[in-house]
């Protein structure tokens, strides 16, 4: 009984399969517009990490018209679900997967060997593969320049640090917010509280407030809500918002935002795969590439500060300054890069550690 | 406010919806139900509290429709396992995952408007008191009108002819049946009124502490209020202490991260704390008889036939 089920699923499956390898080459022959699938791991919302996906996929919709068509699925959690939905997005005939979540890597290295014909773009991860490559942006030069304005408008010189989990890309945050806070008020101390979420409102107020008790004056996060600006605005301290500009929820904390856009590489990786051309190259682009930026600043920071982000901006862009540009100390006090290099990717990507001006300690 | 006072604030502010869903349980559970729809009947109470009161620019609206929305999502309990006698288990987990669902949905919408966040209101005298005082009375009012609500459960469980009721039907339902009480009647009303708690704590979540809609806000609060009214072995003294304490947990854990001062506890040993604290609990009540026979229902989570009707 138990053997002839298994030999009725697998044949489904066998066919499933040879439907779907089928479905986009036969698309392709017809001209039809290129389909283009998304799966995000939250909901849309109106601010936040899926909604600067939602604004890339837009705009490439704007761009090219009526040569695409995109669907997408959101609130997909990284766990096995993820493996269905984009199993699901490869065999429902989209020609071009873009998986937005880091947890998504390993499904998606696995639905794409499946399925050799679909392109898949997986956001903010390191595997690839023939039809499997990944983008990413770099946060830490925007995270660096709210440092700077942070650090000017302190008084209290403790600045506070919402935190979803302790990875690389988190510490690249924290540390050059730190260093751009440094570089113009050595004094300044950062406090990191994790609330190992990416999205728990509740939990990250809880922990904006009690930064702001230990005497924090700026507080920014590495999480999805606005519930930081929305506290801040309520306690009377500044706030730097993460993914969108958030100053609708707080007009007076919000400061400005590290935010990311993604339209412009979407538009081209939709085109490429429209001109039958190949795919776009695994890119992880900065401000230069207009990957990421900062909201409009708010009006309180003093024009002399304005004019010093926009100047180190300037330069970021130019290639002419790194964030983590030596000397380099972490908080144990060992020099971690000498004077006057630049921090390799490859350093950067293993970043597993706070610089000299984090005074808290870092989860073990 | 000096640090302490701080993190006392906040532990109130945490502790306070743990309070009024775990009220609604316990009440609940007296009567026999085991209801482990918390989460959902939750989820539903912030949503429905959220939109009335972002409709309609009124908080008052705001609590009526959570007590509404968390009674009716109850009501779907209560039909189930009363009248079709269906596993109280299985029933709760069912409206639990399908109250978080529907309140996503319903909520969609709404996602990221905001509503003014509402000021404390300090009592007088009492908010003089130091580092207690504003503490525990600075508090915005939803705090002060569940702690009204708990001396009423106290009271109601101890000195009424309801409450005797209460639990005589859930220690044993066939003898209240013999003594000509109506089980099922009362046993729908504590069902009701365990929703409409576990609204209200929803809705204290969407209107007092973060005042927006987002999915997934409830985050699990839901599931600590059950496990805090087993901890507490079904007293409601014990669980208004055990939400403040769960409450303070959760609240010192952000704290002792963000301090300088090296204290080496990881933080997600401190956010399991309270399961860690109820299944000590569990044991230990578990391992004296009597312990259990005193204070838990005897006929929690069992389906009830009322016998030649």
């Amino acid at each position: 009984m138990k053997n002839r089920r298994t030999l009725f699923q697998a044949s489904v499956a066998c066919l499933t399969l040879a439907a779907a390898g089928a479905l986009p080459l036969a698309q392709a022959q017809e001209q039809d517009p290129l389909k283009v699938g998304f799966v995000y791991v939250s909901p849309i919302g109106d601010a936040g990490w899926t909604y600067q996906h939602d604004l890339g996929r837009k705009q490439m919709e704007e761009a090219l018209g009526d040569k695409v068509t995109t669907t997408y699925v959101e609130s997909v959690s990284e766990g096995a679900d993820a493996e269905r939905v984009i199993r699901e997005m490869a065999a429902s005939g989209n020609d071009l997967v873009f998986a937005t979540s880091f947890g998504y890597m390993n499904y998606v290295d696995r639905v794409a060997k499946q399925f050799p014909n679909v392109k898949f773009m997986h956001a903010t991860g390191y595997k690839d593969g023939p039809n499997f490559h990944n983008y990413n942006a770099r946060f830490y030069e925007a995270r660096y320049l709210t440092g700077v304005i942070a650090g000017e408008m302190s008084d209290s010189n403790v600045l506070g640090y919402v935190a979803a989990f302790p990875i690389p890309e988190v510490l690249q945050g924290i540390n050059a917010f730190t260093l751009g806070a440094q570089s113009v008020n050595p004094d300044i101390e950062v406090r990191v509280i994790w609330v190992n979420s990416w999205y728990d409102p509740g939990k990250e107020r809880e922990a904006a407030l009690a930064l702001i008790a230990q005497g924090a004056d700026v507080v920014t996060h590495h999480t999805d809500s606005t519930a930081i600006v929305q506290a801040a605005e309520e306690k009377g301290v500044y706030a730097v918002a993460y993914h969108s500009d958030m100053s609708k929820y707080g007009e007076k904390a919000h400061l400005t935002a590290a935010t990311h856009h993604w339209g412009d590489y979407y538009t081209a990786a939709a085109q490429k795969a429209l001109n039958e051309d190949g795919m776009v190259e695994s890119v992880w682009g900065g401000v230069q590439d207009g990957f990421v930026d900062l909201a409009p600043i708010n009006p309180a920071v003093p024009q002399p500060v304005q004019d010093k982000v926009a100047d180190i901006k300037q330069q970021i862009k130019e290639g002419q300054f790194h964030p983590f540009t030596g000397p380099i100390v972490a908080q144990d006090g060992t020099v971690v890069l000498e004077e006057g290099q630049a921090m390799s990717d490859a350093d950067l990507g293993q970043m597993n550690y706070y610089v000299k001006g984090v005074s808290s300690k870092m989860p073990n | 406010m000096g640090l302490i006072e701080s993190i006392l604030f906040a532990t109130v502010a945490a502790g306070t919806p743990l309070l009024l869903v775990a009220l609604g349980e316990l009440i609940c559970e007296k009567s026999g139900m085991l209801n482990l729809g918390a989460e959902g009947m939750m989820s539903i109470g912030a949503v429905a509290a959220f939109v009335a009161a972002f409709t309609f620019e009124s908080t008052w609206f705001g609590l009526a429709s959570a007590i509404v929305a968390g009674a009716l999502l109850s009501l779907i309990y209560a039909v189930i396992t009363v009248h079709l006698m269906a596993n109280h288990v299985a029933t709760g987990l069912a409206v639990a995952i399908f109250g978080v669902g529907l309140a996503a949905f319903l909520g969609k919408p709404f996602e990221a408007k905001v509503l003014p966040s509402i000021k404390p209101t300090e009592l007088p005298w009492l908010s003089d008191i130091p580092v207690i005082g504003p503490a525990l009375f600075g508090q915005p009012w939803m705090v002060y009108v569940t702690w009204v609500l708990f001396g009423l459960v106290v009271w109601f469980l101890a000195h009424t002819r309801g409450g005797l009721i209460l639990k005589s039907v859930g220690e044993s339902p066939e003898a209240a049946t013999a003594v000509g009480i109506d089980v099922i009647r009362v046993r729908y009303l504590a069902i009701l009124f365990g929703g409409a708690m576990a609204g209200l704590g929803g809705a204290f979540l969407s209107l007092f502490h973060t005042p927006m809609w987002a999915e997934g806000m409830v985050a699990g609060k839901g599931w600590i209020a059950l496990a805090l009214v087993v901890f507490a072995t079904w007293r409601a003294w014990r669980v208004f202490f055990g939400a403040y304490l769960f409450g303070g947990v959760m609240i010192a854990q952000l704290f002792v991260q963000s301090s300088p001062i090296p204290i080496n506890i990881p933080a997600q040993l401190l956010s399991a704390l309270p399961y860690l604290a109820t299944i000590v609990v569990l044991v230990l009540i578990s391992r004296n008889a009597k312990m259990i026979r005193l204070n838990s229902p005897a006929s929690l989570g069992k389906p009830f036939r009322k016998e030649s009707s």
